[in-house]
């Protein structure tokens, strides 16, 4: 046996111990310091788009907000890996030892599980990194708010807005899991409403798929004119790059349904431009957007722009900072539905989405915007990417209240 | 593979069994963990400790396999996540209670053991691991497309309940005890397992098969039985981890868990006892502790295990009992 062992021993053991300390510390705070938990993806493939930007854009509300409305707010931040077990059992750890609200949750298994302990020690969930419906559809919660973005906006932004600007004919490449079909699904509703047609679609095995030539090349072959990836991340980008080697831009406009800023920016705008997105936010919309992205941007990772989710991350907690002050910190320490009836109940407005509201059943509603991506040319520099093509309305661009089926909303009809 | 443990060769002056097949080591290292398990919900977070039983017992059972059998399986998640989501049904849609869904999880990774394991046992080495984990990676495609598993969302919202119907499980320290006692049942259990007449046949088996053969026995129905056994018991885990968290999900169906149970029982050390608990502890400790540190949590799980298998061969557990010159 040589000597350095017992050391390396020792230094392990002392790594053991050093959590409990780090607990007590965490518990010696609290008293009348409303503490919000920032728990998203630091390490997996959703980092860019939420991870340590949403950190940033929370930190940015509470230097904005919190002072000025005279609370005093306190920032914490964990990684959740996009595991749930992980996820929930420190959504549950933190709630129990005094946190108030959790912020961001992106992967909707995690956020899922989030809501359901919100719920349960009534605490506050702030949802923004996360897109499915079901948050404020069937599994809604008087605990649980949700910002930036849903499939479903993602669907009618895209799929209606692309069919009107003459994308008649569509073709869907498709991760074969439960997100994929859901988007598919709702994007084909949208395009068969505006008097377009879906010429075939084609599934993939997700995740194990990182070779689409097989799949584009049925794309290229159903003369659509429309490409629609009903896929996320990495997936996406993979498709975008194989398509434009293909030469499938050449004839078919590529609609990307799930695309942040970040990721056309990892793409890089040779590969990326001309793609079609929705996205509620881009920092160069107006002069408030802009004015919140140059106060932001220094507290962001590598000086990044914010995307939409930092931004819902920004805006979901300056409006929960505004309605804590309505209520003082005690009741909102203590009751957590009681903060969110607040957010409801008084109209949002900050400088990412501007005016706006939360509805009944937890849904933030701010208009969504369908971008282009420009060309290298037209670009003026670092992170200018998007120009605008269409608009929807905030009332029409989410999925009307009465639809989602969530038991919190009394329908007048029944 | 290799006799892993390396214990053949190593001189251990306290051999003979001392109390019901424990060694007066293992006696001791079991009353501090009976210690620990009675005293630490009072000074640690309940559902830490939950979730560190819940990887503890998951895996001793990989460690059955592995440690006394030799045999690296590949595809444990498999039966851990089947587990889960077999209770999560049962729990939520059925409305069995716990410890019937419980029972029923185990129930159904002992199954799924049998058919996977009577395939795999027939083939030795780096191809029996990678049967293994073909068949998990069919078992984790099956969980994607399967309606009753609710796809990437998994199952939600399963009630705790109570347990034989009066212990309101909702309580985070009833839900302790139930688990630290399931843990404890499945500890006893492997050990008895490992210290049976049975067990040194599997232990023959791990040093020299065709030997074993020769002597007269059918190493593959030895072998199944191992398999089927920890199989089962990982089933119950992953059962007991879907109630305590309420949630059954993806995660412990992918092939990244049965990569993690390997390094817990390596970290902690193959082919002891008590290596398993020791190394879900660790690394359990550092996921949930170290996340405010982001990216830098697998970094640190990736130095732990370089550094597990360049300087402790045997493990924590195994280090520590060939420095003091007992068996752990």
């Amino acid at each position: 046996m040589s000597p350095p062992r017992r050391p390396l021993l020792a230094a392990l053991g002392g790594l053991a111990a050093m959590p409990a300390t780090r607990l007590r510390a965490q518990n010696a705070l609290g008293g009348r310091t409303i503490r919000i938990g920032v728990l998203t993806d630091m390490s997996g493939p959703y980092r860019d788009p939420t991870g340590m930007g949403s950190v940033a854009c929370v930190q940015q509300a509470v230097a904005d907000f919190a002072g000025a409305l005279g609370l005093s707010a306190e920032v914490i931040q964990a990684d959740h890996q996009n595991r749930p077990d992980i996820g929930s059992s420190i959504a549950r750890q933190w709630y129990d030892q005094g946190v108030d609200a959790i912020v961001d949750v992106p992967t909707t298994s995690v956020a899922l599980a989030v809501s359901t302990i919100a719920r349960q020690k009534n605490k506050v969930f702030l949802n923004s990194g996360a897109a499915s419906t079901e948050l404020t559809g069937a599994a809604c919660s008087p605990n649980t708010a949700h910002w930036a973005y849903d499939t479903y906006m993602l669907a009618k932004g895209t799929g209606a807005a692309v069919t009107r600007t003459g994308g008649e004919s569509w073709f869907f490449v498709t991760a074969d899991y439960a997100f994929g079909t859901v988007l598919q699904r709702d994007v084909t509703q949208f395009v068969e409403a505006e008097g377009g047609r879906v010429l075939g679609s084609v599934r993939y095995p997700f995740p194990a798929t990182t070779d689409f030539s097989s799949f584009l090349l049925q794309a290229q072959a159903s003369r659509a004119k429309v490409l629609g990836l009903a896929n996320a991340g990495t997936d996406t980008a993979n498709c975008i790059i194989q398509a434009r080697e293909f030469g499938l831009t050449r004839r078919m406009r590529l609609v990307g349904l799930l695309m942040s800023l970040s990721e056309v920016h990892a793409l890089g705008l040779p590969a990326a431009q001309e793609l079609l997105l929705t996205e509620s936010f881009y920092w160069d919309l107006n002069e408030r957007s802009r004015a919140f992205a140059e106060r932001v941007q220094p507290r962001m990772p590598n000086r990044a722009m914010p995307g939409a989710v930092h931004a819902g991350c920004y805006s979901a907690v300056a409006h929960y900072l505004k309605a804590a002050a309505a209520l003082g910190p005690a009741v909102t320490q203590l009751d957590g539905a009681a903060v969110i009836a607040g957010m409801k109940a008084m109209p949002t407005d900050d400088d990412a989405f501007g005016p706006g509201r939360l509805r009944e059943d937890g849904r933030k509603l701010h208009p969504a915007h369908l971008f282009q991506v420009k060309s290298p040319e037209e670009s003026r520099g670092p992170w200018d990417y998007y120009k605008p093509v269409a608009t929807t309305a905030a009332e029409n661009a989410f999925r009307p209240i009465q639809e989602g089926g969530c038991p919190l909303v009394r329908s007048p009809a029944l | 593979m290799a006799a892993p443990g390396g214990f053949s060769g190593t001189d251990f002056r306290k051999e003979e069994a001392y109390f019901l097949g424990f060694t007066q080591a293992q006696v001791m290292a079991f009353v501090v963990l009976i210690a620990f398990l009675l005293i630490s919900p009072f000074f640690l977070y309940p559902v830490f400790l939950m979730k560190l039983l819940c990887f503890a017992l998951f895996a001793c059972a990989f460690n059955l396999l592995v440690g006394y059998v030799g045999l690296l399986s590949f595809g444990h998640a498999a039966y851990f996540g089947m587990g889960g989501y077999l209770t999560g049904h049962a729990a939520k849609v059925w409305g069995l209670p716990p410890e019937l869904s419980i029972l029923l999880g185990g129930l159904v990774g002992a199954a799924l053991g049998l058919v996977i394991g009577w395939i795999a046992i027939r083939r030795q080495g780096i191809y029996f691991a990678m049967i293994t984990l073909a068949f998990a990676q069919m078992v984790y495609f099956f969980c994607v497309q399967a309606p009753f598993t609710g796809g990437e969302d998994g199952i939600q919202s399963i009630p705790r309940g109570y347990f034989l119907g009066f212990l309101d499980l909702s309580r985070d320290l009833n839900m302790y005890w139930l688990t630290a006692g399931v843990f404890l049942a499945g500890f006893l259990l492997i050990h008895r397992i490992v210290h049976s007449p049975f067990g040194m046949v599997l232990k023959s088996i791990r040093e020299n098969e065709p030997r074993a053969t020769s002597l007269g026995y059918r190493t593959d129905d030895y072998k199944l039985m191992a398999f089927v056994l920890s199989a089962g018991l990982a089933g119950v885990a992953g059962g007991l981890k879907s109630i305590v968290f309420g949630i059954a999900t993806l995660t412990d169906v992918f092939w990244t868990m049965s990569g993690e149970v390997v390094l817990m029982s390596l970290v902690g050390g193959l082919g002891t006892i008590f290596g398993p608990f020791v190394g879900a502890a660790v690394i359990i400790t550092m996921q949930n502790y170290l996340a405010e540190f982001g990216a830098w949590v697998t970094v640190i799980q990736g130095a732990i295990f370089v550094l597990c298998v360049l300087a402790f061969r045997r493990g924590l557990v195994g280090e520590i009992g060939n420095w003091l010159r007992v068996r752990l």
